[in-house]
């Protein structure tokens, strides 16, 4: 700031300008308004659109980190349907096997079969997803048990007549009751309650609480599968994933003699996800940007009729010793002051609305982001340094003879 | 200390050239009490504004204190008008929104004076007018002739060596004007350079020196 007002203190400047704004009281609160609005749109919405991002990366992260899915069959990128497709083998439980027990960068794995199946107990009966898996699920996604154990690591192919129920199924078909010990039916197979999952709600349009897990042989047997769903790897560090990606994919092409499985990263879902939410944001930040400029041009207006308004002070002030380039630091000021106040009442605004909206959906974690806060701030007080630059310096270019009198 | 030799205003007004002053010669010494009297129209003001730094003879010289400064740069005048120039105006052109002290502060502010001394000079230039007791009061709270001491203080908080004074009682009644011209005579018996513009005849006395002026031209001097 030093030297705009051409030798006179940054803290003068403001005085003066303060001074003169109060001197108007509601032009200064309608072009103070019109930047609060403009700053309180650019943090209400960033903060939302930092919010939605941040959602979708902690979903993804809720179902553990690290993560690579193997599935069956080969993704075609050409585009081109192959005319003699390859045969497309299994993924097994012995794929299974070898890749959680012979790749060093796999630190945990679990296989998933799925199907549906009517769940059943004493006359109550459920249609519910039915996940057949390992005792490394739990590990691999974060699963947390409300009362009991999660299904037991033992012989793989041998299955067993356990069952892990999801919250609202137990719910369901036990009421209040603990379900522990008990002996529900699904399909024409009777299994054993062992454990029910801690709620944990719906997570990328997957209900973790309408679901039953059971060992993943009996799954295949029950639903009569030879293929493996997925296969849910997790490596040591995020460094490891694409490397980790490749053994897995060198390993199972040997086993299978070909190419025909498909492994993706969570991290590229997630930083896909991520991608689109900057660009949404962006995007808002952009609409906002329209009511800054719309602000601005506000305050230039406020000015100019200032500077109409004012040409006897201006007049005077020169007389009296003001140089062109304090006249022009005066007015600038004034114009920096009225924006810089917007963005401080439109930063508390926006500050406000996001806390209302947090307060009305609680699992929206919405908050401005850090750069949005500083950015609006600069952002409004160059606002009005740009816009406050024209009304100036027509007002330091004023001929004093003929301002003094008011022409 | 000031010379005026030829000096020319001139406006244009459509296609016709007006003539504000027509080759007007002045000089002044220093502690010189002036009164500039004449009709309305006939140049005073110009020539005060010339005199003040405010605006440039279209021709001629102005030397003030050995320095020629028609031809200085705005930077340069705006200098002048700091330090060694104060302005009384007929309407006061007190800032409404400002008290009497911040007032008289106002030409302490431009020239970069600090805070706590810009405060002190304020504080005495008020007393020596008489207004010490009115510092903290808004002009629309004083009387025109309370306003009138406000702006005299503002003129010469600086210490100016040259105060311009354009019709200073013209707003005023006949004891606000009497108060105000005791005032101005005062700063000339401590030594400031004083010119009057003035249509009061009466007023015009109590200068030691009178010129007329007429049709921008000085048409008597006394």
């Amino acid at each position: 700031m030093r030297g705009l007002g051409g030798g006179l203190g940054f803290g003068d400047l403001v005085a003066f300008a303060v001074g003169a704004l109060r001197g108007h009281r509601l032009r200064t609160l309608l072009s103070v308004a019109g930047v609060a609005v403009g700053i309180a749109a650019v943090v209400a919405l960033t903060a939302l659109g930092e919010g939605a991002r941040q959602y979708v990366v902690q979903e993804f992260m809720s179902l553990g980190t690290n993560l690579l899915i193997v599935l069956p069959g080969k993704v075609e990128t050409s585009g081109m349907v192959p005319f003699v497709g390859g045969t497309t083998h299994d993924l097994t439980i012995e794929d299974y096997r070898a890749i959680a027990t012979r790749l060093p960068l796999v630190s945990d794995a679990a296989p998933l079969a799925m199907g549906t199946e009517s769940v059943s107990h004493d006359g109550r009966s459920r249609s519910v997803a039915i996940i057949g898996t390992t005792a490394e699920l739990q590990r691999v996604r974060r699963l947390r048990l409300g009362s009991g154990r999660f299904l037991r690591s033992g012989d793989l192919e041998q299955g067993g007549a356990e069952v892990v129920l999801g919250v609202k199924v137990a719910g369901e078909l036990f009421g209040n009751a603990n379900p522990l010990g008990k002996v529900v039916r699904i399909g024409q197979w009777r299994f054993r309650v062992v454990g029910v999952i801690e709620p944990r709600g719906r997570s990328l349009g997957f209900d973790f609480d309408d679901v039953v897990f059971v060992p993943v042989a009996t799954a295949m047997r029950m639903f009569n599968r030879s293929s493996l769903f997925r296969i849910i790897v997790e490596v040591h560090t995020a460094d490891d994933l694409e490397s980790g990606k490749q053994e897995v994919l060198d390993l199972l092409s040997k086993r299978h003699r070909a190419e025909d499985v498909t492994v993706i990263t969570q991290d590229a879902v997630v930083s896909t996800f991520a991608q689109i939410m900057d660009v949404l944001t962006l995007a808002l930040v952009a609409i906002a940007s329209v009511s800054l400029s719309v602000a601005g041009i506000g305050i230039m207006n406020v000015m100019l009729v200032a500077v109409a308004e004012r040409r006897r002070e201006i007049g005077l002030l020169k007389a009296l010793g003001a140089g062109t380039g304090q006249v022009l630091g005066v007015f600038i000021t004034e114009a920096a002051v009225l924006s810089t106040i917007g963005g401080v009442v439109g930063l508390v605004a926006g500050w406000a609305a996001v806390r209302v909206f947090v307060r009305i959906y609680p699992a929206f974690p919405a908050s401005p982001p850090p750069w949005a806060i500083a950015a609006s701030l600069a952002v409004a007080t160059v606002v009005g340094l740009v816009f406050g630059v024209l009304p100036a310096r027509r007002a330091a270019k004023l001929d004093p003879v003929l301002a003094l009198v008011g022409r | 200390m000031i010379e005026l030799r030829n000096i020319w205003r001139t406006y244009q007004v459509g296609d016709s050239e007006v003539h504000a002053l027509r080759d007007v010669d002045l000089g002044l010494d220093e502690g010189d009490y002036m009164a500039v009297v004449g009709p309305s129209g006939s140049g005073k003001s110009t020539l005060l504004n010339i005199l003040g730094c405010l605006d440039r003879p279209t021709g001629g010289e102005y030397v003030f204190r050995g320095r020629e400064v028609n031809g200085l740069p705005d930077a340069d005048r705006t200098r002048m008008r700091q330090h060694e120039i104060g302005f009384v105006f007929q309407f006061f052109h007190l800032l409404s929104r400002l008290t009497a002290q911040v007032n008289v502060e106002l030409p302490m502010l431009f020239a970069g004076v600090a805070r706590a001394e810009r405060r002190d000079r304020a504080a005495r230039a008020l007393e020596a007018v008489g207004l010490a007791d009115r510092a903290h009061h808004r002009p629309d709270q004083l009387s025109g002739g309370q306003r009138q001491r406000v702006a005299i203080a503002r003129a010469v908080v600086m210490r100016p060596a040259l105060v311009l004074a354009d019709e200073p009682t013209g707003n005023l009644d006949k004891s606000a004007a009497l108060e105000v011209m005791d005032l101005l005579d005062e700063m000339n018996g401590q030594g400031q350079t004083v010119v009057l513009v003035t249509h009061d005849l009466e007023i015009a006395a109590r200068a030691n020196r009178r010129v007329r002026m007429d049709d921008g031209a000085i048409v008597e001097r006394r």
